[in-house]
């Protein structure tokens, strides 16, 4: 399996992951209807990673205020959710039977969270972003699990840093009730990577305080630039 | 623990935080600051100052005391149960042993910033006048008040997040919700762990719908409304993943009247 077609491997309809309708309709479509027959699928080499390239088009703008930081909140869930859909979709040799149940519902919690977000900024939500997951081998369990223990550290790190960016209470209280389901989220699957081991809440992550890792978004958004191919304009966010 | 990241920290969110620190507590700051300091007494002298230097809303003190009050309990919980002998079997000594330090070290956190203001500990019934008839002896009772207390804490910490939204509260702010998140991930494992050991699959790192015992630590936590929206069927899920992934908060008064039931 090609990198090319590991990153646009989509799932059916692509209900489950707006992010890749943009990349489904774009090309998809061109395949004569395939989408609506099939069950989940995988695109071969019908597309150019050229197509695609980063900076190719225009950066995406977050906004400002508390809609930028909520912005800001569902482009991290777009990328985690269509990691999970494309985890789940094509399965790491080895998966056992509560990686994959717990691993379900990580994707379907992260899906939630996007739909949230997505329905609550409304007009001045962001578009669907494209992620570019061509550095994973979603066939190794190693490097998924690797990879979704960036994701749910860099998320947590991230609402963790967002809550004094916010002005408005009942927006502080829902990232308070995500972030902590993407706690739970980070230290299962530091566990499924160390079974029963300090790591699933490791002193990488947390300090001699008992602190959790917290960042800013000038420190989270270059993390995950190699994961979206939009450049992300955040140049609009409330600064600490 | 490195000092000087965390006023860079406080610096980055208040510019003119290194001035008034020195301003306020110079000559504090110089004896309390020296070399020969034990990095444990750290935090103690740093809350001190932060009282000097920062006056911190009523709000906000009020919310460390409920905090601390709520890490005495943890503490002391898994002081007590890694210290008693036969209760936790290898395999997960390492995993209660984590968990403990970090509430040692919140207790003291916690402690350090509130300074002569800290409540005393409480004294601890973690039999709850007999409900739990040996914490410490029957490893399936230690673990479920573990993920009981854990999911409460997180709770707590949740319901108080908008306490903490006044400029001079920044700071704590930051560092409640580092706290929360950690508490989170507490939470996660011990619950696992109750999963294993009981062979419930239905038990998992996250809390479906209101389902757990005891009852008031579950409580509405199988909400559906969100920003003032009902978001069940969102995106086709079920209730159960619609309510997983959301936690939902506990008042102040819904925490303390949990943690009364083990308080003498």
């Amino acid at each position: 399996m090609s990198k090319t077609t590991k990153r646009l491997s989509l799932t059916n309809g692509s209900e489950e992951n707006p992010i890749v309708d943009v990349v489904n309709r774009r090309f998809f479509l061109r395949s004569a209807g395939l989408a609506a027959a099939t069950g989940a699928f995988v695109m071969q080499s019908c597309i150019k990673d050229h197509d695609l390239a980063p900076g190719g088009g225009v950066a995406v703008n977050l906004g400002t205020g508390d809609i930028g930081i909520l912005n800001y909140a569902y482009a991290l869930e777009q990328l985690e959710a269509a990691f999970y859909t494309q985890v789940i979709a094509t399965p790491y040799t080895g998966m056992n039977d509560k990686e994959r149940r717990l691993l379900t519902d990580i994707r379907d919690h992260e899906i939630i969270h996007r739909e949230f977000f997505k329905a609550a900024i409304g007009a001045a939500a962001i578009k669907g972003l494209t992620p570019n997951f061509t550095s994973i081998d979603f066939s190794s369990r190693d490097i998924v699990l690797q990879t979704a223990k960036i994701f749910e550290d860099t998320g947590v790190s991230a609402y963790n840093g967002a809550g004094i960016l916010l002005e408005n209470p009942t927006f502080l209280l829902l990232a308070g009730k995500i972030v902590s389901v993407e706690a739970r989220h980070a230290a299962i699957i530091r566990d499924f990577l160390r079974p029963n081991d300090p790591f699933f809440a490791g002193d990488d992550i947390i300090d001699g305080n008992g602190l959790g890792l917290l960042k800013r978004p000038s420190e989270v958004l270059p993390a995950v630039a190699p994961f979206i191919y939009d450049n992300i304009d955040a140049s609009g966010l409330p600064k600490p | 623990m490195n000092i000087f990241k965390i006023i860079d920290e406080i610096q980055e969110v208040d510019g003119d935080a290194v001035e008034r620190l020195q301003h306020a507590t110079r000559r504090s700051f110089m004896t309390k600051f020296s070399r020969s300091m034990a990095a444990a007494a750290v935090p103690v002298a740093m809350g001190t100052i932060f009282n000097k230097a920062y006056a911190f809303t009523p709000g906000a003190i009020d919310v460390l005391k409920f905090a601390l009050t709520l890490e005495y309990l943890e503490d002391e919980f898994y002081k007590m149960g890694n210290a008693a002998p036969g209760l936790i079997p290898d395999k997960y000594k390492a995993v209660f042993m984590q968990i403990g330090k970090h509430e040692t070290q919140h207790v003291n956190f916690l402690k350090g910033a509130l300074g002569t203001a800290a409540p005393a500990k409480p004294d601890f019934d973690f039999t709850a006048k007999g409900t739990f008839a040996n914490p410490f002896g029957d490893f399936d009772m230690f673990v479920f008040l573990s993920h009981a207390f854990e999911d409460t804490g997180v709770r707590a910490y949740k319901g108080q997040a908008g306490n903490l939204m006044a400029k001079e509260d920044e700071p704590l702010l930051d560092y409640a919700l580092q706290i929360h998140s950690v508490e989170a991930r507490h939470a996660a494992k011990s619950r696992d762990i109750l999963s294993t050991i009981r062979g419930i699959d239905r038990i998992k790192p996250w809390i479906t719908l209101d389902e757990g015992s005891p009852r008031p630590v579950y409580e509405g936590d199988n909400n559906t409304i969100q920003g003032g929206v009902d978001i069940t069927g969102i995106a086709g899920k079920s209730l159960d993943a619609v309510t997983e992934a959301f936690d939902e908060p506990l008042t102040k008064d819904q925490v303390l009247a949990i943690a009364k039931l083990f308080i003498r």
